[in-house]
C-alpha cells in the first residue's frame, strides 16, 4: 500500500485532533481579529475566541452557509488581498446567483496536496495516464483534478467534457488507465464507445475510475466495474471547499477526509445536534487551512454518515460513506421525503430497465404526481403487451415499497432519455409551490 | 412435415406513444429499401408495439438496431381467407376446435386475395391443424425475398 505522506496519513488520531484543535483556534482568532463577516457573527453567536478551549468547542461557532456567499458576491467575504489571490472559480448558477471562490498559492498548494493524498490511495501514480473529463473552466473539477494528478507523476490527458468519441479514441491511442469524470459521463462514454465498436474492458487499458460531482450508488458502482472492467472510486467536494477534494482509497469504504485539512461533523439538519459515528445526517466541514476564504461549520447540505474507526489501508482520517442525498433536492411527494438516489437504487435492482431515469413531479387537483421514465432494457423487449405490462407493474411496485409513495412509470425507448456529460439533471419538477 | 418453411419472421418494434414514432421507423425502413407487407400497432398506457411483416427482416432489424430501437422477431404464420362473408370464420374455426390460442392477429386484403397473419401459442400444432383442415398457408418465401 503506497502512501503519498505517511507521516499525516497514518498519524493516530489524538495526535491528529491535536493538530486540529491548534489549527482551530488560530484561525478562529484570525477570523475575528481581521475578518468583519466572521467577527460579527461570532458577536450574534455570542462566542469568543477565548471560548474555543478544545476540539468539540467547534459547536459553538456558528453555521455557514451557501447564502452567505451569494449574499456576499463576489469577494465581500473573502480574508485575502486582491493581490494575494492567484485564481478565482465560479460554480454555475443553476440554484440562484452564482458563487465566486478564491485561493492564495497556498490554498491552491493545499487542495493539491489533498488530491495526491487521495489519488494515491486509490492506487494512481507514476506511469498513469489519467483522463481529467471534468468541465475545466470556472468549474472546479477539471483543474483540481488536472493539478492533483500532475502532483503524483501521473500523466495528464486533459480532455475536459464533451466530442465523446474523440474521448474514447484517445482513451484507446494513448493508453489511459484511469478517467476522472461524472458518473453519468462515465455511463455515456461506455455506451458511445459501444457504438464505436469499442469494448473499454478488452480494448483499452482502462482500469481506474475516479467518479464524483453527482450522486450515485453502491449498484451503479457494481454495475460500471463489471461492464466496463474497472474499479470505480468516489470523489468528493465542492467548490467552497477548493473543488474535488477527498476520495476512497483502494478499500472503496467511502472518502477519507483529511483531518489536518478539514473537520467534519455530522449533524441532525433539524435539531442541529451533533450524530454519532455511522448515524446518517448533514455533513458539516470546517476548512481548517484555508488562506483566501475560511469556511467554517459549513452547511453543504449534502447527507451521509461518517466512520472513525482505523480504515483496513492504514489510514486513521475519518470517512465518509458516499453522499446520500441532498437536504434540497430532497422531493416531497404527498407529504413523504423521496430522494432521487433512492429511485437510482431502487431501479438498480431491476434488469429489465436501463440505468437512466428520469423523475417528472406535477401536482394534480390537490396531490403531487410523480412519473418515473425509465428506458427499457435492450433483450428485455417482448412482444407481448401483457409482458410490457407486467415489467411497468413490477418497476411500479418496487419503487412503491421502496419509496412509500404511488409511483407512476413509463417505459421508454433505449437512447431517448437525455445524458448529461455534466451534472445531471433528473429531476423535473413542474409543481409551483 | 415441414413446417418450417411456413413460418415467418415478423419484426416486433417497442415504440413510445408519441408522435412521429411510427413516422421515424418506416423512414428507417424506405431509406433501406425494405418494404413493409402488413402491419399492425399494439397500443397500451404510454408505449405501443409496432408489428410488421417486411420482404427484408434481417436488413430491417440491423437498421431500426443501429437507430436505437429495441426491436425482436416473432414467429407467425400467415393463412389464406376467402375475401368473403364467412371468410374468417372458416380459418378462425380451424384454431378453436384443435385448442390453439390466438395471441393476436391482423389481417390484409392483398392483390391475391385476403390474408390473415396469426401469432399463436403453438406455431408447429397450428401449421399441422391448418395444413389437414385443408385451408392454405402461405410459405415464408412469398414475403421475405
Amino acid at each position: 500500500m503506497v502512501l503519498w505522506d505517511p507521516r499525516i496519513e497514518e498519524m493516530p488520531k489524538e495526535d491528529l485532533q491535536r493538530m486540529q484543535y491548534k489549527l482551530l483556534k488560530s484561525l478562529v482568532y484570525r477570523l475575528y481579529s481581521f475578518s468583519p463577516f466572521y467577527h460579527d457573527r461570532m458577536k450574534e453567536q455570542n462566542v469568543h475566541p477565548d471560548d474555543i478551549r478544545e476540539l468539540s468547542d467547534v459547536r459553538k461557532l456558528p453555521f455557514m452557509f451557501k447564502r452567505d456567499l451569494r449574499d456576499n458576491y463576489p469577494d465581500k467575504i473573502f480574508t485575502a488581498t486582491k493581490e494575494e489571490l492567484v485564481r478565482y472559480h465560479v460554480s454555475s448558477g443553476t440554484t440562484g446567483k452564482p458563487t465566486v471562490v478564491g485561493y492564495t498559492q497556498n490554498d491552491l498548494d493545499l487542495w493539491t496536496t489533498s488530491l495526491a493524498r487521495g489519488l494515491t490511495s486509490a492506487g494512481l501514480g507514476r506511469g498513469d495516464v489519467i483522463q481529467v473529463s471534468y468541465g475545466y473552466g470556472l468549474f472546479t473539477g477539471g483543474l483540481g483534478l488536472h493539478y492533483g494528478a500532475e502532483r503524483i507523476g501521473a500523466t495528464v490527458l486533459p480532455t475536459s467534457v464533451g466530442n465523446t468519441e474523440r474521448q474514447v479514441e484517445l482513451m484507446q491511442d494513448l493508453g489511459a488507465t484511469a478517467i476522472a469524470c461524472t458518473p453519468s459521463y462515465l455511463l455515456h462514454i461506455g455506451e458511445v464507445a459501444e457504438k464505436m465498436g469499442i469494448n473499454i474492458k478488452k480494448d483499452t487499458k482502462l482500469r481506474t475510475a475516479i467518479l464524483g460531482a453527482e450522486p450515485w450508488t453502491e449498484r451503479m458502482r457494481t454495475r460500471m466495474e463489471d461492464w466496463l472492467g474497472i474499479k470505480a472510486y468516489d470523489i468528493y467536494g465542492t467548490s467552497e471547499l477548493s473543488g474535488p477534494m477527498f476520495t476512497e482509497c483502494l478499500e472503496q469504504k467511502g472518502f477519507h477526509i483529511w483531518s489536518d485539512l478539514a473537520l467534519v461533523e455530522i449533524i441532525d439538519p433539524k435539531t442541529e445536534e451533533p450524530l454519532e459515528a455511522g448515524e446518517k445526517g448533514e455533513l458539516t466541514i470546517t476548512i481548517l487551512q484555508k488562506e483566501a476564504l475560511p469556511m467554517i461549520r459549513y452547511r453543504i447540505g449534502d447527507i451521509s454518515s461518517m466512520e472513525t474507526e482505523t480504515c483496513a489501508c492504514g489510514r486513521t482520517h475519518p470517512r465518509i460513506q458516499r453522499i446520500q442525498g441532498r437536504v434540497d433536492d430532497m422531493l416531497i411527494i404527498r407529504g413523504i421525503n423521496v430522494f432521487p438516489s433512492q429511485i437510482e437504487y431502487a431501479l438498480m435492482g431491476i434488469p429489465e430497465v436501463g440505468q437512466h431515469f428520469q423523475i417528472i413531479v406535477e401536482r394534480k387537483g390537490a396531490l403531487d404526481d410523480m412519473l418515473v421514465r425509465v428506458e427499457l432494457s435492450k433483450g428485455s423487449f417482448s412482444d407481448k403487451i401483457n409482458d410490457l405490462m407486467k415489467i411497468r407493474q413490477n418497476v411500479e411496485h418496487r419503487l412503491r415499497n421502496s419509496l412509500n409513495v404511488n409511483v407512476d412509470v413509463e417505459l421508454v425507448e433505449p437512447g431517448s432519455l437525455p445524458r448529461f456529460e455534466g451534472k445531471s439533471k433528473k429531476v423535473i419538477d413542474k409543481r409551483s409551490l | 412435415m415441414d413446417t418450417q418453411k411456413y413460418v415467418i419472421k415478423q419484426i416486433s418494434i417497442f415504440s413510445e406513444n408519441r408522435p412521429g414514432r411510427l413516422a421515424a421507423i418506416a423512414h428507417a425502413l424506405g431509406e433501406e429499401k425494405v418494404n413493409i407487407l402488413a402491419f399492425s400497432i399494439a397500443e397500451a398506457n404510454g408505449f405501443g408495439v409496432v408489428r410488421a411483416l417486411v420482404d427484408h427482416p434481417q436488413k430491417a432489424h440491423d437498421k431500426l438496431q443501429s437507430l436505437g430501437f429495441n426491436i425482436a422477431f416473432t414467429d407467425v404464420i400467415a393463412v389464406k381467407m376467402q375475401d368473403k362473408p364467412g371468410g374468417l370464420f372458416e380459418v378462425a374455426k380451424i384454431l378453436g376446435d384443435a385448442g390453439i390460442n390466438i395471441e393476436y392477429s391482423y389481417a390484409y386484403s392483398g392483390k391475391d386475395g385476403a390474408v390473415l397473419i396469426l401469432r399463436v401459442d403453438q406455431v408447429d400444432d397450428a401449421i399441422t391443424k391448418i395444413e389437414k383442415s385443408g385451408a392454405t398457408l402461405m410459405e415464408r418465401s412469398v414475403f421475405h425475398g
